[in-house]
């Protein structure tokens, strides 16, 4: 069994609203030294299977036709092997 | 000439988009659930606004893979006229059947108000009884309307003058104080390459009589029928 750890983010070149909010509020909280915030959606999965590689294709397969939209955003996973 | 409004778990402007087409237009009209495969013979498909699934992980990601969608895909990549309206907008962009993508509004809040918008493109099925360049009030009521492509793909869109609406102020100009939700350009609505299939996030069908203050966004559904009527249902 794998857990799979997937971020995902809006890709540089979109503006990131929600992220630009959280900078301005941590500004004004006095932390003048936020340079940039960018906020994401945390996802875990947790796969059955033995074979990592495997895992990875299917986990990524998931990621490009569902959990994200490659028109603005952009994943990374991580992939552990977790005991049944 | 017979219209078709799909009708998924958390769709809420169906009803307004049926009785548009049957009492104002007085069209045929019928509903299409998403688990059904069948498009009851439809000529137009409209996308209606709403919360389908409840807009779970981005608005229209989980619609987009409902049994309906695919019958709706393959018609209109075949020509088919579809309409998506607001949520319907945001599930034609995440089925690739229009680029780009729709985020949330640079306020960060839901917003209900009218805009006014500038007709950029009178030569569509869609848009034909506007004249080009009117002016034009609908109202918005979105959280997720901000429209976003990368440049190549907002390059070409303005190129082959595939904006249709833009957010404007009273003498149409195009600025960003009239901008309600930072949409890149400040589009409202636009079409796909073969000019059957119609985007926006403004609700015309919350504007098509008098009673209700406008009707402005009636002109959509009637330039549709005369567009049908002018030879395209033959």
């Amino acid at each position: 069994m794998f857990k799979a750890i997937i971020t995902i983010t809006f890709k540089k070149s979109i503006l990131d609203p929600q992220g630009s909010a959280v900078h301005k509020a941590l500004k004004s909280l006095g932390y003048e030294d936020v340079e940039d915030v960018r906020m994401g959606k945390h996802v875990e999965i947790l796969l059955r299977g033995e074979e990592p590689q495997e895992a990875e294709t299917r986990i990524k397969e998931m990621c490009s036709r569902l959990l994200a939209n490659p028109v603005i955003e952009e994943y990374q996973v991580e992939l552990v092997e977790v005991e049944v | 000439m017979k219209f078709g409004v799909v009708v998924f778990p958390g769709s809420n402007c169906d009803i307004d988009c049926y009785y548009m087409v049957d009492q104002i237009l007085q069209e045929q009209v019928t509903y299409l659930w998403h688990a059904d495969q069948d498009l009851h013979g439809v000529d137009c498909i409209i996308v209606p606004g709403g919360y389908s699934y409840g807009d779970y992980l981005r608005a229209g990601s989980i619609a987009r893979f409902s049994p309906i969608m695919e019958e709706v895909i393959a018609f209109g990549k075949k020509g088919g006229l579809i309409l998506g309206i607001c949520n319907g907008f945001q599930i034609l962009t995440e089925s690739g059947l229009l680029p780009g993508a729709l985020i949330k509004n640079r306020s960060l809040r839901f917003q209900c108000e009218n805009t006014l918008l500038r007709v950029e493109q009178n030569s569509t099925p869609f848009t034909s009884t506007y004249s080009q360049h009117e002016v034009i009030s609908i109202p918005i009521a979105h959280e997720e309307g901000g429209y976003v492509a990368d440049k190549e793909t907002l390059d070409r869109l303005e190129k082959e003058g595939r904006v249709v609406f833009r957010y404007c102020n009273e003498q149409g100009e195009i600025t960003p104080e009239c901008n309600p939700n930072g949409s890149l350009n400040n589009i409202a609505g636009i079409i796909n390459e073969q000019g059957n299939i119609l985007g926006m996030m403004p609700h015309p069908e919350r504007c098509a009589e008098a009673i209700l203050g406008g009707e402005d966004g009636k002109r959509i559904f009637s330039s549709l029928l005369e567009w049908w009527q002018g030879g395209a249902g033959r």
